[in-house]
């Protein structure tokens, strides 16, 4: 455990004191990066090369290479464009972002304005999550002390560079946090999802190139850009750079959020959280979020934490919310839950997911209720089927993967409920 | 242009096409619900899903754009299987009560449940129910039905430029609402019903009175206004039951506004007069058509005999058809008389001799769409012609500049770069201050003598200035003239200032006019001073206007218009005809203004129960035929007029059928748009002081639609009082005053007094061609507000 490198990039404010201030976030030389772009106008190009060469994937979930993504919006590009801060973090299972805007707003409101300059957007926005009460208070006096000293504004640090941030509280809708429904959202619509394409890179808020990232991906740029891309990548394994931090609940002994280098095995980030509570077998993990596929608890003890490994097991990384249950786990009630959740916040715009979230929480209410019949299994994964891939955000796939590997992994139990009332 | 491959079959289209567009003009039909050609893409009801090329996942036909050598597939396992899946979803929720249902037989839910749906369905938890809306007296909810496809709002956002539908709540829970306790109110609202696929939205009026499949679907033209859309009826037992559009992308395109759907209403309405009536010593009589016939004619000749021809006169709605107009003009002259007109509303007739063969928009609805600044004066063109106003707002979203000079202020649903409100009415000074600043600006423009003179005393206002640098430096330049103009006491002197304007830019003058019929009017003869064809007549006649005023006329043919309403000087003209020795009144309704001035009703059929032809504002010649027969005994008034000329001994009345009259007016019907100029003169006529702004609203326009009851219960058809500026009340001592005493000429009227700030000093609004207006005179004229004094108070 002692080789676990913790906490070196988006929590590297942690044990300072008031680890929230610009005078702690300056001390382990924050806004270096951004004072040194300023005055040397570094090319943008540089910039991307060693994002690209640190191998940063978004850390919203997707995992989109983000050097990538910064490359599609140009400098160059007439008009007014935007960058955007998706701190709508509403995935279950997933607090990670809610901790980088309490104790290191600092570091995201750099990583947005070095954003702004790359891509040559002045204005920045950064949407919180409506429950975001505190992190919405930190983040704006930090913005006030960033802007005090003349590194966010008009005329930055006295060059004609202009960037200009606001905070900004949604409403409490999970869909706000797919990144078309957040611009909707932001734009004072009703938050539904756009079709894509086109992408945001080309339409995006109010029209305009907007570029979209994570929290945490915004406050990886400075650390990548002050300590090099060689450094970031090297934290973490090959085609997985850098750190990620992951959020572990349900029954271990000290849930929280562990920022750990991607690629660590998930049996040491177990340890780290203390183990199952009471010493308890581990029945099941969710790797990523509720969003993500559902996987056996001995599989996961041979799985590492990064993007490549969870997949193969045929989960995602996701968000990093690790959700962790104990032998006593009643998974049909787990899904229960899963289910009532997407159908509460499905937005309602397609079909599939509109009508489909309601079949499927009220089929799998049913079972719990004793009222279930076998049939209702291959009802629920064909419905699950016909709404994957069929809407037009992820929220469908996100609502029919729970069913699909619930199913798939604890059939028996679903079979229990069915035959003995 | 790139080559894609639909179902293997190899089709060239053009690049940046949707998959759907392509398709629909190859007939591969791919099922959808939320697109729509004149609609924004909305991907939302995922019908649509189709194979394309290696993609893992259907793609929505609607929102995938063709790309070179791409293979779609509409009909393979993995679309199939995807367009089945989102039926059954569609499906769970919809109550399938179609049996109740006015949609069922014409749904598109049902259509393609037949093809897509499965005969069983797998659920079998409780449905959704969602409560209803009262979102006017137009368009009835059946929210439950709804299946989201949101075409009704993106409708409402996107065409009728009122957002008036919105989408509430999140998933299941999703409604398509109303703000709270809102009505829809846009004049094109009846379109929702048309484009929503399935019963969440249906005719109100129409409600339960027919199945789809009994109704016979015939074809014909709206007769409410300049365009002359085209539609379907849908009739039953030799009765209207609805009205639709007739795609015609050149006019309506795939719309029809609420007075051209609902007015048919006003067919079956309880003033319709069935039965030829006499009146004998002061009493009406019903008498057979030969009775009432030789009454007619005995009392025109009476009239004629003992006081010439030039005692006889003869008023046409505009909303008459070209047969119509051509043998009503045609029985005028046979008797000598050349007093028929159709200009209702109109007070100058100044310029009439410079008319050309016919009045017309200048530009056709297509070519508006090019037009970069729109001057719109004196119109409030959505009431007026709806369709225009539409063809308007899509000009202005793809750049158009529109500008505005009225008499008052109004809504409009397209952004007005520039208003110019004229206090007092005057128009003439707001459109020359315009040319005033043309001139200034440019040593280029040479004014007449008249102009210059005229233009000599006035000064040019930021506005002013705004809006003709806007139309000097515009490439296609439009200045339509609207009813408010038209029908101004100094509309010649308006047209001759536009027409200046128009001259030194890059500006088409285009006229407006009321009526469905008013350029057939003109080429018919229906004028006093042109025979048909547009020739000069010999014979100059008087003018509506005269007619009604001169008291010369002692005998008087009205044809499908009532003078209280329709009549610039409602209450002069209905003293005038009660004076006059007989009225004959060719209409389909009576009333008991009517019923007080008429000797003689000769029951006509409205255009919907006739065959006829209309030509449109920009000069395309519309032919129609009869949707139903005739009811009672009522004829249409060519055969009226064939029998009457008959008896007058007239000659060339031989027709034996409509197909008769249609070949004699034929060479009239020019299809080419006569070039439109008009010199300007100094007006003779002062404006009032103060006077009476008196827009006829929307659905008062004809004895139709004045009928039409869904239409009469619409915010549209409320009475708006009389209206003045919190200045001009507090000038008058009326501040406080709830109603108001309003005088014209020697009449009286009192009337709810509304304080609106859009009316300008100088103004009194106050609607004409309505119930409580109809006892006073006409818009322009001098009005006089004074405060209610109770006796009893």
């Amino acid at each position: 455990m002692s080789t676990i490198s913790l906490n070196e990039v988006c929590m590297r404010t942690l044990g300072l004191e008031n680890p929230w201030s610009m005078a702690s976030y300056e001390k382990i030389g924050g806004y270096k990066i951004w004072r040194k772009i300023v005055t040397e106008k570094t090319p943008p190009e540089q910039i991307i090369e060693q994002l690209k060469l640190a191998n940063l994937r978004g850390r919203g979930g997707a995992g989109f290479p983000t050097g990538l993504k910064w490359s599609f919006m140009s400098r160059n590009t007439p008009g007014q464009k935007y960058v955007v801060c998706n701190s709508d973090e509403g995935e279950p299972g997933t607090f990670k972002d809610r901790d980088i805007l309490r104790f290191n707003p600092h570091q995201v409101i750099e990583g947005m304005a070095i954003a702004g300059y790359v891509m040559g957007a002045t204005i920045g926005y950064n949407y919180l999550r409506g429950e975001f009460i505190e992190p919405f208070e930190r983040c704006e006096q930090a913005l006030n002390e960033a802007r005090a000293a003349g590194l966010i504004g008009k005329n930055i640090l006295g060059t004609d560079l202009n960037f200009e941030l606001h905070h900004f509280l949604g409403a409490g809708a999970y869909i706000c946090g797919e990144e078309t429904a957040l611009l909707e959202s932001l734009e004072g619509k009703k938050g539904f999802p756009r079709f894509k394409p086109p992408f945001p890179a080309n339409y995006g808020l109010y029209g305009r190139p907007t570029n979209i990232n994570n929290t945490e991906s915004y406050a990886s740029v400075p650390v990548i850009l002050q300590k090099g891309g060689q450094w970031f990548l090297d934290l973490g394994v090959p085609n997985n750079g850098g750190t990620k931090i992951f959020c572990i609940s349900g029954h271990v002994n000290k849930p929280g959020n562990y920022e750990i280098p991607l690629g660590t095995p998930f049996k040491t980030l177990l340890e780290m959280a203390g183990g199952v509570r009471g010493g308890k077998q581990l029945k099941a993990v969710i790797p990523g979020g509720s969003s993500v596929p559902i996987l056996p608890g001995a599989t996961m003890m041979q799985l590492n934490m990064d993007y490549d490994s969870i997949s193969k097991a045929g989960s995602m990384l996701g968000s990093g919310g690790v959700i962790c249950m104990d032998e006593n786990t009643d998974m049909v009630k787990v899904l229960e839950r899963i289910a009532y959740f997407y159908y509460e916040e499905s937005c309602g715009q397609c079909t599939p997911c509109r009508e489909g979230t309601g079949w499927l929480m009220r089929t799998i209410k049913r079972i719990v209720s004793g009222k279930g019949q076998m049939r209702d299994l291959e009802l629920l994964i064909s419905v699950s089927d016909n709404i994957m891939g069929r809407t037009i955000c992820a929220l469908g796939d996100a609502a029919a993967m729970p069913v699909l590997s619930f199913i798939k992994h604890f059939r028996s139990e679903f079979e229990a409920y069915i035959q003995n009332g | 242009m790139v080559e894609i491959e639909i179902n293997g079959k190899k089709i060239e289209a053009a690049q940046g096409s949707m998959i759907i567009e392509v398709a629909d003009q190859h007939d591969v039909r791919i099922p959808r619900f939320c697109y729509h050609k004149k609609l924004s893409v909305a991907a939302n009801c995922r019908m649509c899903l189709v194979e394309v090329g290696d993609v893992r996942k259907p793609l929505p036909a609607c929102a995938t754009p063709i790309t070179q050598g791409m293979k779609v597939f509409t009909r393979s396992k993995l679309a199939l299987d995807a367009q089945r899946a989102v039926m059954e979803f569609l499906l769970i929720n919809h109550p399938l009560d179609c049996p109740v249902c006015d949609q069922g037989g014409e749904c598109e839910l049902q259509d393609l449940a037949m093809g897509y749906g499965r005969d069983v369905s797998r659920f079998n938890l409780g449905k959704r129910a969602v409560s209803d809306h009262d979102v006017g007296p137009l368009i009835e909810t059946e929210m439950t039905r709804c299946i989201h496809c949101t075409r009704c709002v993106r409708f409402g956002k996107e065409i009728a430029g009122l957002h008036e539908l919105g989408v509430m709540n999140r998933g299941e829970h999703l409604e398509i609402s109303t703000l709270v306790g809102r009505a829809i109110t846009s004049e094109l609202s009846g379109n929702m019903i048309d484009v929503c696929p399935v019963g969440a939205l249906t005719s109100k009026p129409y409600r339960f009175s027919a199945r789809a499949w009994e109704l016979t679907q015939r074809p014909g033209i709206a007769a409410h206004d300049g365009v002359g859309s085209y539609i379907y009826a849908h009739t039953i037992h030799n009765e209207v039951k609805r009205i639709v559009p007739r795609e015609c992308e050149a006019l309506n395109e795939t719309w029809v506004s609420d007075r051209d759907r609902f007015s048919y209403e006003g067919l079956y309405h309880k003033d319709r007069v069935l039965t030829p009536k006499i009146k004998r010593n002061g009493h009406w009589e019903e008498v057979n058509w030969s009775d009432a016939l030789a009454f007619a004619a005995e009392r025109l000749r009476a009239v004629s005999d003992t006081q010439g021809a030039d005692a006889l006169g003869a008023l046409a709605s505009p909303n008459s058809s070209c047969e119509e107009f051509y043998l009503f003009q045609k029985l005028m002259r046979g008797l000598g008389s050349a007093h028929i007109d159709h200009r209702l509303r109109q007070h100058d007739f100044s310029d009439e001799n410079q008319f050309a063969a016919y009045p017309h928009s200048g530009v056709t609805l297509t070519e508006l769409a090019k037009a970069d600044v729109i001057l719109l004066l004196g119109s409030i063109v959505r009431k007026e012609q709806p369709i225009v106003a539409h063809r308007i707002r899509m000009a202005s979203l793809t750049g158009a500049t529109v500008l505005v000079v009225n008499p008052l202020d109004d809504t409009f649903q397209f952004n007005v770069a520039s208003k110019q409100i004229v206090p007092g009415g005057d128009l003439l000074l707001g459109i020359a201050k315009i040319a005033k600043a043309l001139v200034a600006g440019s040593e280029k423009i040479k004014p007449s003598a008249a102009i210059a003179e005229f233009l000599k005393d006035i000064t040019v206002d930021d506005t002013a200035q705004q809006q003709a640098n806007y139309l000097k430096d515009a490439k296609q330049a439009v200045i339509f003239l609207g009813a408010l103009a038209l029908n101004h006491p100094q509309a010649a002197a308006i047209r001759g200032m536009a027409d200046f304007i128009a001259q030194h830019t890059q500006t088409t003058l285009g006229l407006l006019c009321e009526g469905a019929n008013s350029a057939g009017a003109y080429l018919m003869g229906a004028v006093p001073h042109r025979l048909p064809g547009g020739q000069n007549s010999t014979k100059q006649g008087e003018s509506t206007q005269a007619m009604v005023l001169s008291e010369k006329i002692n005998a008087m043919i009205l044809l499908g218009l009532e003078a209280e309403y329709d009549l610039a000087y409602a209450h002069r003209a209905q003293k005038a005809l009660k004076n006059m020795q007989t009225v004959i009144a060719l209409t389909a309704y009576q009333t008991p203004h009517l019923l007080n001035y008429a000797e003689v009703i000769l029951p006509i059929t409205p255009s919907a129960e006739m065959a006829g032809t209309f030509v449109n504002m920009q000069g395309d010649t519309l032919a129609f035929s009869a949707l139903t027969s005739p009811q009672g005994q009522s004829r249409p008034a060519w055969k009226i007029l064939r029998v009457l000329a008959n008896l007058l001994a007239i000659e060339g009345f031989d027709y034996q059928t409509l197909e008769d009259v249609q070949q004699e007016i034929a060479p009239h019907l020019t299809t080419a748009k006569p070039t439109q100029r008009w010199s300007f003169a100094a007006p003779q006529l002062e404006l009032a002081e103060r006077l009476r702004i008196a827009p006829v609203p929307i659905y008062a326009q004809d004895p139709l639609v004045r009928r039409a009851t869904a239409l009469q219960h619409t915010p549209d058809a409320a009475f708006g009082g009389v209206r003045i500026n919190s200045a001009e009340a507090q000038a008058l001592g009326l501040a406080q005053a709830l109603e108001v005493l309003v005088r014209q000429q020697e009449c009286e009227v009192r009337l709810p007094l509304v304080i609106d700030e859009h009316i300008p000093n100088g103004a009194v609004y106050l609607a004409s061609g309505i119930p409580e207006t109809r006892d006073l005179d006409g818009a322009y004229e001098a009005i006089y507000l004074e405060q209610v004094v109770d006796n009893h108070a």
